[in-house]
């Protein structure tokens, strides 16, 4: 069954969490993943990979340069999971 | 700056060991002579010919944040911890050049040099595990910034803004004390005023415990882990592996009286050469060792009648810990018996690249607190070892001033000797 928005959220918040260390409650839709998240270019690569794994989808290399904020992500799975 | 010679000080120092995740527990430990090495309780070791070592005290995911500890191998982690401990000891906080105390240093004059005899092996060894059982999508991206043996000292050179170089000399076993002699160097010939500088090493795993246990190298007395490191007993059969790191501030003593700092002791020099005799045998009669100290007596001021203290490199091996002795006694002479000699490796078991780093801390608390920590686990003392060895308990140094060496040496045939003078 395909994530709802609030889902893949949380699933995100889970990730950057365990990544990079920033409290769940402050993973949200605006939030830019290199500016206010700490997530740099290698710990991006982390944080799609277990993306993937959660929600069953596929986010090729290409792709992930244009995944700048959370809500940008969470548009992407909602689109493309299977 | 033109300063081709100018005097270095030690104004901090940090260590996580098998004693103790700092310098203080460290060397408490090492004063009581107390063996950090025991029988390993993994999995993986139950079916190995050598199943003991000297792991770490304190762990480092207790002390470093999960987000950071996940990205910096081991040896990293081990390297940032004793840096920390040491530039808080030197009285400086935050990076150099910015607000906090560590504004008193300029980046630009600001070097690192930390070492590691094989760099993130259990990174790399990991990592090949997780392509095999996991896929290559699952391979960490942080994997080469993790395994390069530069890593620690990078990493080190990031966190406290040194902007004057940072180094990493790779010479095995004598690497520790490499990087210590290269910031020395890089202070006395006026690239920087102060550099971080030391060793570290993260190597205990199933594949270098085999390789080493093959070469004939470890100690295989695995039925009395804390009496296995034994230099210079008869019995001795090898060495124990040991991880952690050991971190010194070293400075120009003018950058040091500068800002008011408290001075250890002098960092007199270094001297250094190699064997060219075979890539893991010690040249048996220690002539490369004896070119080490005439190098590092020609180069300095130091009077043999000065020296009270040798930490030495002794890494219960047979045929190593006599080489050294000879060669000490050959350069020396009579003024041997006056040095007490200590194997702390007896205790820590051997650290390999952080080895120079972790007794070049024990080399200055040494002198610092006037005692020379013991050699433990000797019963039958080598007859052939013709030194006055600290046997069983720590001893009091003189009074005045005192010099005490540090000695390193690496497979490959590397030899380093440290020189320090108490202030």
């Amino acid at each position: 069954m395909a994530a709802t928005q609030e889902e893949i959220l949380e699933g995100l918040a889970d990730i950057v969490n365990e990544i990079a260390g920033i409290p769940t409650e402050d993973v949200q839709l605006d939030k830019s993943f290199t500016d206010d998240l700490d997530v740099d270019s290698l710990s991006m690569v982390e944080v799609v990979v277990a993306a993937e794994e959660r929600f069953g989808v596929k986010i090729p290399d290409d792709d992930v340069k244009n995944l700048k904020t959370v809500g940008d992500a969470t548009d992407y799975i909602l689109k493309h999971q299977a | 700056m033109n300063a081709t010679n100018r005097t270095v000080v030690v104004t901090g120092i940090g260590a996580t060991t098998p004693l103790g995740g700092d310098s203080a527990s460290t060397w408490e430990g090492l004063v009581a002579g107390r063996s950090g090495v025991h029988l390993l309780q993994q999995d993986w070791a139950a079916e190995l010919p050598v199943r003991i070592a000297a792991e770490i005290a304190v762990e480092p995911t207790e002390v470093i944040p999960r987000p950071q500890a996940r990205r910096l191998d081991r040896s990293a982690q081990f390297a940032l911890i004793a840096a920390r401990e040491a530039w808080a000891d030197a009285g400086l906080t935050g990076r150099a050049g910015e607000p906090g105390d560590g504004a008193a240093v300029d980046p630009d004059r600001l070097g690192a040099v930390v070492a590691s005899g094989i760099g993130g092996v259990t990174t790399l060894l990991g990592q090949y595990d997780v392509l095999k059982e996991q896929g290559v999508r699952r391979v960490s991206p942080h994997t080469v910034p993790m395994l390069m043996p530069n890593s620690p000292a990078a990493n080190v050179g990031i966190e406290l803004n040194a902007r004057a170089g940072v180094h990493t000399p790779v010479s095995a076993c004598a690497s520790g004390a490499e990087a210590i002699g290269y910031a020395i160097q890089m202070i006395r010939t006026g690239r920087a005023d102060i550099v971080v500088a030391g060793g570290t090493e993260a190597a205990i795993h199933p594949l270098p415990i085999v390789a080493f246990g093959n070469m004939m190298a470890m100690s295989k007395n695995n039925d009395d882990p804390q009496g296995a490191s034994r230099p210079y007993d008869v019995a001795r059969d090898g060495f124990v592996l040991g991880e952690g790191a050991g971190i010194v501030v070293l400075e120009s003593a003018e950058h040091a009286a500068r800002r008011g700092a408290r001075v250890y002791c002098e960092a007199v020099g270094q001297g250094v050469s190699a064997d060219a005799h075979h890539i893991a045998q010690p040249e048996p009669n220690g002539r490369g060792i004896s070119s080490a100290l005439t190098n590092l007596m020609e180069g300095s001021d130091l009077k043999p009648a000065e020296i009270a203290h040798v930490n030495a490199h002794a890494t219960s091996t047979p045929q190593g810990d006599v080489a050294e002795i000879k060669a000490l006694r050959g350069v020396f002479g009579d003024d041997v018996d006056h040095m007490a000699v200590s194997a702390t490796k007896s205790m820590t078991g051997h650290l390999l690249g952080g080895a120079g780093g972790v007794e070049t801390v024990a080399t200055v608390l040494a002198l610092h607190n006037r005692i020379a920590p013991p050699t433990i686990n000797i019963e039958n003392f080598d007859p052939e070892v013709e030194a006055d060895v600290v046997r069983g308990e720590a001893r009091a140094l003189p009074e005045g001033t005192i010099a005490a060496l540090n000695n390193s040496f690496g497979f490959g045939g590397h030899n380093v000797v440290l020189a320090f003078r108490s202030v």
